[in-house]
């Protein structure tokens, strides 16, 4: 690539910086790897791709992965947003913005409906996600059955195979015991009626939002170079049984500070007495529903 | 340093950029089935080669991507220059050992059933065959899968009965396949191996 990559470089108008900090963060044969395996991963939903992840230093909650997969897709014309846990105002979510600001001269957004790119950990934003929406999440574990099998080998047999029985008989075993399925993040889906797949840790609360979602859904594991993604308006279930279906997890109350319904809370405890109240983890949906900003609409 | 040819057109101007939003268009025509997505194309590769073709040859091929080429192509030695000196991509006859094949015809795309399709195991070491699609093809498909909403219908690309055929049957070897490109004047789509095409009468 020396010669060429010179060659290119020199062909820039005298106007445009000569060397810039990797733009977009990784360099360009690194970047179209990642691209290539995305293609792959949109072409064959829920099959983790392999991909040669670059061991890049980053502070913890991150996600190589993740970030990986955005600098492969953003560009200046972007409006990237960031959350952790729902909220736009972590230190990792502010930092995430940041960099890509600076790297990819991307602009970035709290509103979920103005956002072309959103990139998660942990959630999906409860405003619901429109076409032309990219969601980019960050993924610690992307292989669903390596509890049930440690072996990288093995699991990549079962999935080819399509031999998921073990998967159905330990979720069983749960409703046996508890009377219930006890996972209640990370809570493995079906997709396109084909692959088992990790939605990541998100609460299964959101589950339903990946279902025939009109955004494309992109994952991202760096540690285990996995990639994986789920195109719009594709079948997403989450595994059940017949006679115990999925049941995603529901609150009884409103949120207390926007009064919102049908959303996932957070408890905060608000003094040292150990008050605590219940409110949206989507910070973005509990400030514009409670100021009265719509959170309705679709970017485009 | 490798001295390009006097006659060697430039490959982008702005190699982060240009990449990025060809890959862009790329990716959502995989993530959109038969929808077309508009393609920017800031180039002037050799003729045959459009500059559709060659915009996403140089965002997705280099020195890891065996790249077969049609006859028109490959019978090109500015074509060939261009693709090698703009990409590192490895050119190879056998369309059997390409992980990217661009037909500049309909009529020139190699029979699926030569193609790399992955294996059950590994389906993303597969073929990704990129196509000119002819201008008002006629034919009539109806396509469903992941993607699309409900269903659309497309015409065909101008590609030939029998390939669509092979196309329509091939959806059965999933996961393994095939990953098809269309590209029309400014505009790309997708054909993944995930679209079920229901052939309408006779095309
Ligand atoms: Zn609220």
């Amino acid at each position: 690539m020396g010669g060429q990559a010179m060659t290119l470089t020199d062909q820039r108008p005298a106007s445009e910086p000569r060397i810039v900090y990797n733009e977009g963060y990784l360099d360009e044969q690194t970047k179209r790897a990642i691209r290539r395996a995305l293609l792959k991963g949109v072409a064959i939903p829920g099959f983790q791709v392999p991909f040669a992840s670059r061991e890049v230093p980053m502070p913890r909650g991150w996600g190589t992965g993740g970030v990986q997969v955005t600098a492969s897709i953003i560009g200046p014309e972007d409006l990237l947003k960031v959350i952790d846990q729902g909220a736009d105002d972590t230190t990792n979510a502010v930092s995430i913005r940041q960099f890509f600001e600076r790297v990819a001269g991307s602009a970035s957004t709290t509103h979920t409906e103005q956002a072309t790119i959103i990139q998660t950990r942990h959630r999906i934003p409860e405003t619901p996600l429109a076409a032309g929406q990219t969601i980019v999440y960050q993924v610690p574990i992307p292989e669903p059955l390596r509890f049930l099998e440690p072996r990288e080998t093995e699991t990549r047999r079962l999935h080819a195979l399509e031999e998921y029985g073990l998967m159905y008989v330990k979720l069983y075993e749960d409703i046996a015991r508890y009377g219930h399925i006890a996972k209640t993040y990370d809570y493995p889906v079906r997709v396109n009626g084909r692959y088992i797949m990790a939605p990541s840790p998100i609460p299964s609360f959101d589950n339903p939002k990946m279902h025939m979602s009109p955004a494309l859904q992109l994952f991202g594991a760096g540690r285990e170079k996995r990639i994986y993604a789920v195109p719009p308006f594709t079948s997403v279930e989450s595994l059940g049984f017949e006679d115990h279906p999925f049941e995603p997890q529901s609150f009884e109350r409103p949120c207390q500070i926007c009064g919102s319904e049908g959303v996932y809370l957070d408890e905060v405890i608000t003094d040292d007495a150990g008050g605590a109240m219940f409110v949206c983890s989507d910070t973005d949906y509990c400030a514009r529903t409670s100021s009265g900003t719509s959170t309705e609409g679709a970017p485009q | 340093m490798s001295q390009p040819t006097a006659a060697l057109t430039p490959g982008f101007a702005h190699p982060v950029h240009d990449a990025q939003r060809t890959f862009r268009a790329v990716l959502e025509a995989m993530a959109r089935p038969l929808t077309p997505q508009p393609l920017g194309v800031p180039l002037t590769p050799p003729a045959p080669l459009t500059a559709e073709a060659g915009v996403v040859v140089l965002t997705l091929c280099d020195e890891q991507t065996p790249l077969w080429l049609d006859e028109a192509l490959r019978g090109s030695t500015e074509v060939t220059t261009w693709i090698r000196f703009h990409t590192g991509a490895p050119l190879v006859d056998d369309a059997a050992q390409a992980l990217f094949c661009l037909a500049s015809s309909p009529h020139s795309a190699p029979p699926l059933d030569t193609l790399n399709l992955g294996t059950d195991q590994e389906p993303h070491h597969s073929a990704t065959v990129i196509i000119e699609a002819a201008e008002g093809a006629e034919g009539s498909c109806t396509a469903a899968g992941p993607g699309i909403r409900e269903s659309l219908t497309w015409n065909g690309a101008g590609l030939p009965p029998r390939f669509l055929k092979d196309r329509q049957r091939l959806t059965e070897a999933f996961p393994r396949g095939v990953d098809l490109l269309f590209l029309t004047p400014g505009a790309v789509s997708g054909l993944p191996r995930t679209t079920r095409l229901s052939l309408i009468g006779d095309i």
